[in-house]
């Protein structure tokens, strides 16, 4: 300890040249810097996606409700759907990985800081390109963003409007912030751990993200690949999704989905080993099964790139296809039941305190295990004919990826919010929040399960009578949802203001990490000369 | 056995399994079967509460349409066995949760194990089984069944009685029953007053259509499925089926109903603008009834197809024109005939349109763009135009779904409507000719 | 074991990792892709100023790209880069180029997809109801809607051009060689040698292109075997070009006399993706051309 802050003030004098202003943070290669970039930019497109969320929910509120044109509807999720899972949580997952993961390992910095810079300051030219299609409609030219759905299936998506270039090289875009990221992230962790760091002393969290990593680099390229082939189907003559010339629309949706399976667990992996993380401090108990939690990191990783056709059962595959992705799929659940089974262990017989982060970890817990559980079933090629593409469906997806991934986020929010503003946020509004959001989010998606099983589909902008009641009452949740989130803004906002408490270099009492031997906020320099760690 | 029908249901099939499904996944599935309502416990009453008027198949508002095919029953079997083993699996994981919760916490004074994982026997079996119970429970309890589901269901041709043909395109569904040379297009019938009100009445809101395709009850039919321009899905929740029509291929899928009655569905895909204007209607017919219905039809569509070739007046064509209109070009070229800028030129003469050069110089090849404005085209070229689409554009081909007289129909009330007023009479007639000049 | 990790003491001595200063060319690099793709969004819908806009987000591209290296030859010149930062930029060298192995691999899975899966299932619909029902398969194939053309053998271009690119991994190894030993004119004289070497092969390359336009009526048109024969070659001798761009760069350094056996990294990067692109051509001269 003592040798910290003695190296804390050798570095003083050196005095830290940042620039002032906007060139501080146009052109920064200090990881602490580049991941508050990222969370920011992150959890202001949460707030533009869950815009967009609202804006569905509003014109589904009741039958032949006019709040969005058909056009609109379908631009509406599309965007909805891209913005929430390309600009707000992987862009929030990899500022944690900036932020924490450096001061973690013991390392000085991200081992490619200039890259780092670029990494971030690629996503906003990715977020422009995306809408610029709106502006231009503006001005009469074309007809809007894309509307084909995030999954942007052919041929729907050659014949559609010029959106579908520009989304096209949004994805690119993303792809290579994402590919950056991806490729400092590895080289961080391999190359620039304190001495004493070995792999497998290695938190959780850089584990968790390790493997994301890999993923990331395993099938983004696959993604830019299709959506090469995409925009030469559309302006070159080329006929790979055409029957005409020998091609198969379904092969857009493998390419998509070799990508967009393994996606949703690079979505899952880092807010899950940020979970070992807050259970274990709010439990005042080691970490249950650290090796087990690792292995099944692995596992998750190496099993996604081979399940990907679960997306596809009514595509019309012939039945070894149909076998093979059930039972592959089926054999995901077993390494994410090891995850349940060492939270709850950590958790068990600890000595347990609930502030806000601890309450978005079990929260997460519960509402990843529905959605966990509901994948599974799913996966059963038969009765997924029932599911495909219902609400049913979309509650699956929402109580994985709201109640995983973002629960996650919150309870890595919450925990870390005091770290790196060197305040506390206001532990009622925190509280509030959370009450709020389980509220809200069950009672969004709970009727959508079962109008899905009743037969409401998905992606419609108007809809059957029958499913009224339910749509009404997920209309009502998602606005509580909304609303909910204004809190965390408000709670960013106390902590950044720095009016409230001080917070101390450990924060939580049960804190692990090196991170929580530094000083809340870290200085602008850590670890300039490596520490030796046992 | 089921004994209405007298089909192979999946829980029999567990039972021929073995011993090990016998034991282990018969105790579950009788009492699911004795007590299906059991399934959603709970949050299925809740939900009852707040649903309004239900769908007249179904058993209850929140639960499957009551299956009415071998593979809806297969599908409801194992969808309630999944929910009910997960409801277990989930109750299990949520009570070791909060009793950690309420009893391990701090306030109380509980002080924190130092335990980092499992050390003796007692604990590695805590930790194992229910890995392992997962395990039994993917590959047996719902493995087991699954796969004698996905074979049952990939099992289109054997015993067919019937084969339909289903042609999807934005955003209708046109039947064919080629051994019957029957043929007729179904589109949402639904009014667009309705749509339009905010206030839907008419219980069957978006799920109504002009001509519903007819099965008979009682008799495997194997339905193919095409698509013209897009993929779409024929999808009807009360058969358990969901098939993808992929443009360019082929796919197939089959039901067997059970009984007579009409069931509902829509469109499972994505498809543009139109998506939730695409429903499905069957009507399912007895044996006899459906035979009736074949003849009549025949000699209905003979009927038709003679009128088809009376030439018609001018009041009518424009009415008939109107709907047809509606119905076929107004999702894109819209009711006011203006279009989409951007993408969907007028048909309003004189109109201005701004588009791609690659749109643009398609229209003005046809002639029917210059200037940068709208240009009405010689009867024959709409014609045509109509009749066959314009390649690499939305513009679809209307000669394969639509008869003479109600092209004819739109032709003359595009040309005497949006301000155009050329006074063209279209007759059915000349439409034929247009169709056999073109081939 | 793994949380509690806390800390000891801290070495002293020369563990420093060297931390580049704030850089505006990281952001303008972005802002040129910005530029660059809005422009060509627009001028692949035909909207007038796209070809503008893309010609100035290349400039713009280039003029960053430049300094940015700039400035890495500059610190690399300046002596800051010892072994540990050496290892971060071998290991983010290396997982760059598994990242394109990715790509390409996807192109070869589509290939097979085509080839393999979607042609053969075309020609074996139920001929009752298929929509193309005189279509037989095989490969080549425009698809069941598509024009005639002839295809390019292995034996001619391909073979030489195989030959080239295989002499020119052999060559840019030698060079690699003499610079591990500070031989400066063998590093010198293999770099040039490459450099012919793959510039040869982009010239023939685009040749066939020109051949395949104009005399075999084989285009990007020519259903999924034009598609994926133009898409897989062409991205590779785009490749080739990026690497014949970085390999002049690194003669132009080598001639200055930047590299010694101990700064080397540069070098080997460049012969690193050389390689790569090397196999890439392997694979397309057994899958494309000749099987
Ligand atoms: C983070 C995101 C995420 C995650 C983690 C998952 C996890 C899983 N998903 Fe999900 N899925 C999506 C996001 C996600 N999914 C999205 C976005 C889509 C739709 C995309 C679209 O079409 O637009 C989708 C669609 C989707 C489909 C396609 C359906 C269709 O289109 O017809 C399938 C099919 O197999 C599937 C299956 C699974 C399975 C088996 C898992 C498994 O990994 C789940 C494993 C987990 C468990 C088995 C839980 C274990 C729990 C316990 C043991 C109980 C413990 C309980 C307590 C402690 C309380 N998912
Ligand atoms: C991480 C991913 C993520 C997240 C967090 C969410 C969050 C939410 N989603 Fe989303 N959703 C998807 C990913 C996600 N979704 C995907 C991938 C699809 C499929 C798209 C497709 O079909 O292609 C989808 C589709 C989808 C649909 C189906 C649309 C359809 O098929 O027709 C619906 C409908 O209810 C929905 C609702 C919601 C709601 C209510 C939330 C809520 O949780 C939102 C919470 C609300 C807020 C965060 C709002 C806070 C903001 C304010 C209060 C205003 C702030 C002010 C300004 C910004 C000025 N989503
Ligand atoms: C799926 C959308 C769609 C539907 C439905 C549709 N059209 Fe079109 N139509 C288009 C598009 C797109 C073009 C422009 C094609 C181009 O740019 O080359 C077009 C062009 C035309 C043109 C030539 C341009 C002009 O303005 O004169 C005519 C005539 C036409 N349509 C008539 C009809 C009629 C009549 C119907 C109904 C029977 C119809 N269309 C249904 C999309 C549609
Ligand atoms: Cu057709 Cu959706
Ligand atoms: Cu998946």
């Amino acid at each position: 300890m003592s040798s910290v802050s003695a190296y804390v003030n050798e570095h003083e004098h050196e005095h830290d040249h940042k620039p002032r202003g906007l060139a501080r943070w146009l052109f920064t290669t200090n990881h602490k810097d580049i991941g508050i970039l990222y969370m920011l930019f992150g959890v202001t497109f949460f707030l533009v996606g869950g815009l967009f969320a609202e804006l569905i929910r509003a014109q589904l509120i009741h039958p032949a409700n006019h709040v969005l044109t058909p056009e609109l509807y379908n631009q509406a999720i599309t965007l909805h759907g891209l913005v929430m899972v390309f600009a707000a949580l992987m862009p929030v997952t990899a500022g944690f990985a900036n932020y924490v993961i450096p001061l973690m390992i013991g390392a000085p910095d991200m081992a490619l800081p200039r890259l780092n810079n670029w990494g971030f300051w690629l996503l906003p030219p990715a977020a422009v390109v995306l809408v610029f299609p709106g502006i231009l409609q503006l001005f009469g030219v074309g007809n809007g963003p894309i509307d084909t759905g995030w999954t942007i299936y052919a041929p729907l998506s050659v014949r559609s409007g010029l959106g579908v270039d520009f989304a096209i090289f949004a994805i690119v875009l993303l792809g290579a912030s994402s590919l950056m990221a991806s490729i400092n992230i590895i080289v961080t962790i391999f190359n620039m751990r304190a001495p004493g760091v070995t792999m497998m002393k290695l938190p959780l969290f850089a584990w968790s993200w390790l493997i994301t990593a890999f993923l990331l680099i395993a099938v983004f390229p696959a993604l830019i690949a299709g959506g090469l082939m995409l925009l030469t189907d559309r302006h070159f003559g080329t006929h790979f999704f055409s029957a005409a010339g020998g091609g198969d629309p379904v092969l857009w949706e493998h390419l998509f989905w070799f990508f967009g399976h393994p996606e949703v667990y690079i979505l899952l992996l880092p807010t899950a080993g940020l979970l070992s993380h807050i259970l274990s401090a709010f439990a005042r108990k080691p970490i249950f099964g650290y090796r087990a939690q690792v292995y099944a990191y692995w596992t998750i990783g190496v099993l996604s790139v081979i399940v990907w056709a679960h997306h596809m059962f009514t595509s019309g595959m012939p039945i070894a296809g149909q076998l093979y992705f059930m039972y592959s799929t089926m054999a995901i659940s077993i390494p994410v039941t090891v995850l349940f089974i060492c939270w709850l262990g950590t958790i068990w017989r600890g000595a347990l305190s609930f502030e806000t982060p601890m309450l978005f970890a079990l929260g997460y817990i519960g509402l990843f295990g529905i959605g966990g559980l509901t994948g599974l079933t799913l996966a059963d090629a038969v009765a997924d004919q029932q599911y495909h593409n219902s609400y049913y469906l979309v509650a699956h997806f929402h109580y994985t990826l709201f109640g995983g991934p973002i629960m996650g986020v919150m309870a890595a929010a919450y925990f870390y919010l005091p770290k790196i503003t060197g305040h506390m946020y206001s532990e009622r509004a925190g509280r509030w929040h959370f009450w709020l959001c389980i509220i809200g989010f069950n009672l969004t998606f709970i009727p959508q399960f079962l109008a899905g099983i009743a037969g409401a589909e998905r992606r419609v902008v108007d809809y059957p009578i029958q499913f009224a009641g339910f749509h009404m009452a997920s209309s009502i949740g998602a606005f509580i949802l909304g609303a909910a989130q204004l809190l965390l803004v408000y709670n960013i906002v106390v902590a950044w203001r720095g009016r409230t408490e001080p917070a101390s270099a450990r924060v939580w009492e049960g804190a692990q990490g090196l991170e929580f031997t530094l000083p809340s906020p870290p200085p602008y320099h850590t670890f300039a000369e490596r520490p030796a760690v046992v | 056995m089921n004994s209405e029908t007298g089909t192979e249901t999946c829980a029999d099939r567990v039972e021929r399994f073995g011993y090990l499904a016998r034991r282990l996944v018969r105790p579950l599935h009788r009492s699911l079967l004795n007590r299906r309502r059991l399934t959603l416990g709970s949050a299925a009453a809740a939900a009852a509460a707040i649903s309004l008027p239900t769908l007249a198949e179904a058993r209850n508002p929140f639960e499957f349409p009551t299956p009415v095919t071998p593979v809806a029953h297969d599908t409801l079997y194992v969808h309630d066995l999944f929910l009910a083993v997960m409801a277990v699996v989930f109750g299990i994981g949520m009570c070791v949760l909060l009793y950690s919760v309420i009893q391990h916490r701090k306030s109380r004074g509980y002080s924190p194990a130092a335990f980092s994982g499992p050390k003796t026997l007692g604990q590695w079996m805590v930790v194992v089984v229910p890995v392992l119970a997962l395990a039994f429970i993917d590959y047996v309890v719902m493995g087991i069944p699954s796969y004698y589901a996905v074979v049952a269901m990939a099992n289109t041709r054997e015993d067919a009685a019937l084969v339909v043909k289903a042609t999807a395109s934005q955003w209708k569904w046109r039947y064919e029953y080629p051994d019957q040379e029957i043929a007729f297009t179904s589109s949402l019938s639904t009014p667009r007053a309705q749509i339009e009100s905010g206030s839907p009445t008419d219980p069957h809101y978006l799920y109504e259509v002009d001509n519903p395709l007819v099965l008979p009850a009682g008799k495997k039919v194997r339905i193919l499925l095409v698509s013209l321009d897009v993929i779409h899905s024929w999808w009807v929740p009360a058969f358990g089926v969901k098939q993808d029509a992929v443009p360019g291929f082929l796919r197939e899928t089959w039901v067997k109903i059970e009984k007579p009655g009409i069931y509902r569905g829509q469109c499972g895909e994505l498809c543009g603008t139109g998506h939730a204007f695409m429903p499905i209607v069957v009507v399912a017919k007895a044996e006899p009834a459906f035979e009736r219905w074949v003849a009549q039809t025949q000699n209905g569509e003979k009927a038709v197809a003679l009128a088809e070739e009376q030439p018609l007046s001018r009041n009518d064509l424009l009415a008939r024109g109107k709907t047809a209109y509606e119905t076929n070009c107004a999702p894109c070229h819209q009711i006011t005939g203006l279009g989409l800028p951007g993408a969907i030129p007028p048909l309003a003469a004189g109109q201005a349109f701004t588009a791609t050069p690659e749109l643009t110089d398609k229209l003005a090849q046809l002639g029917t763009y210059r200037d940068g404005k709208i240009v009405l085209v010689p009867v024959d070229r709409q014609l045509g135009i109509v009749l066959h689409g314009i390649s690499g554009t939305p513009m679809p081909a209307f000669g394969l779904q639509l008869g003479d007289a109600d092209i004819a129909a739109i032709v003359t009330y595009v040309r005497n409507s949006f301000g155009n007023h050329t006074g063209d009479v279209v007759q059915p007639a000349a439409v034929k000719s247009a169709r056999v000049q073109a081939n | 074991m793994s949380a509690d990790i806390t800390m000891t003491s801290n070495v002293t001595g020369s563990q420093r990792y060297y931390l580049p200063q704030p850089s505006p060319y990281p952001v303008l690099v972005s802002a040129a892709l910005l530029v660059l793709f809005i422009g060509s969004g627009l001028r692949v819908n035909g909207v007038g100023a796209g070809s503008w806009l893309m010609a100035a987000g290349l400039l713009l591209l280039l003029y960053a790209v430049v300094h940015w290296f700039s400035g890495v030859i500059a610190e690399s010149r300046g002596g800051v880069y010892h072994r540990w930062e050496s290892r971060s930029f071998r290991l983010g060298m290396i997982w760059f180029i598994i990242s394109e192995i990715v790509l390409f691999a996807t192109f070869f899975a589509v290939l097979f997809y085509e080839r393999r899966i979607s042609v053969p299932w075309l020609a074996s619909l139920d001929p009752r109801f298929s929509p193309w029902p005189g279509f037989v398969g095989g490969w080549p194939t425009a698809g069941p809607a598509g024009h005639r053309f002839a295809t390019i053998g292995p034996l001619g271009i391909p073979l030489v051009n195989t030959i080239l690119l295989l002499s020119s991994g052999a060559t840019v190894t030698w060079a690699h060689w003499g610079l591990k030993e500070n031989r400066r004119q063998q590093l010198i004289a293999g770099l040039i040698v490459t450099i012919l070497l793959g510039a040869v092969f982009v010239l023939l390359q685009a040749y066939e292109f020109h051949h395949a336009y104009t005399e075999l009526g084989l285009t990007l048109g020519s259903g999924v075997y034009g598609a994926t024969f133009f898409m897989l070659t062409g991205l590779h001798g785009l490749h080739v070009t990026v690497g014949l761009v970085m390999l002049t760069t690194i003669l132009g350094r080598s001639l200055k006399g930047h590299f010694s056996a101990e700064h080397r990294f540069a070098v080997e990067a460049v012969s690193w993706y050389w390689h790569f692109v090397d196999v890439v051509w392997l694979c397309l001269f057994v899958l494309v051309y000749s099987v």
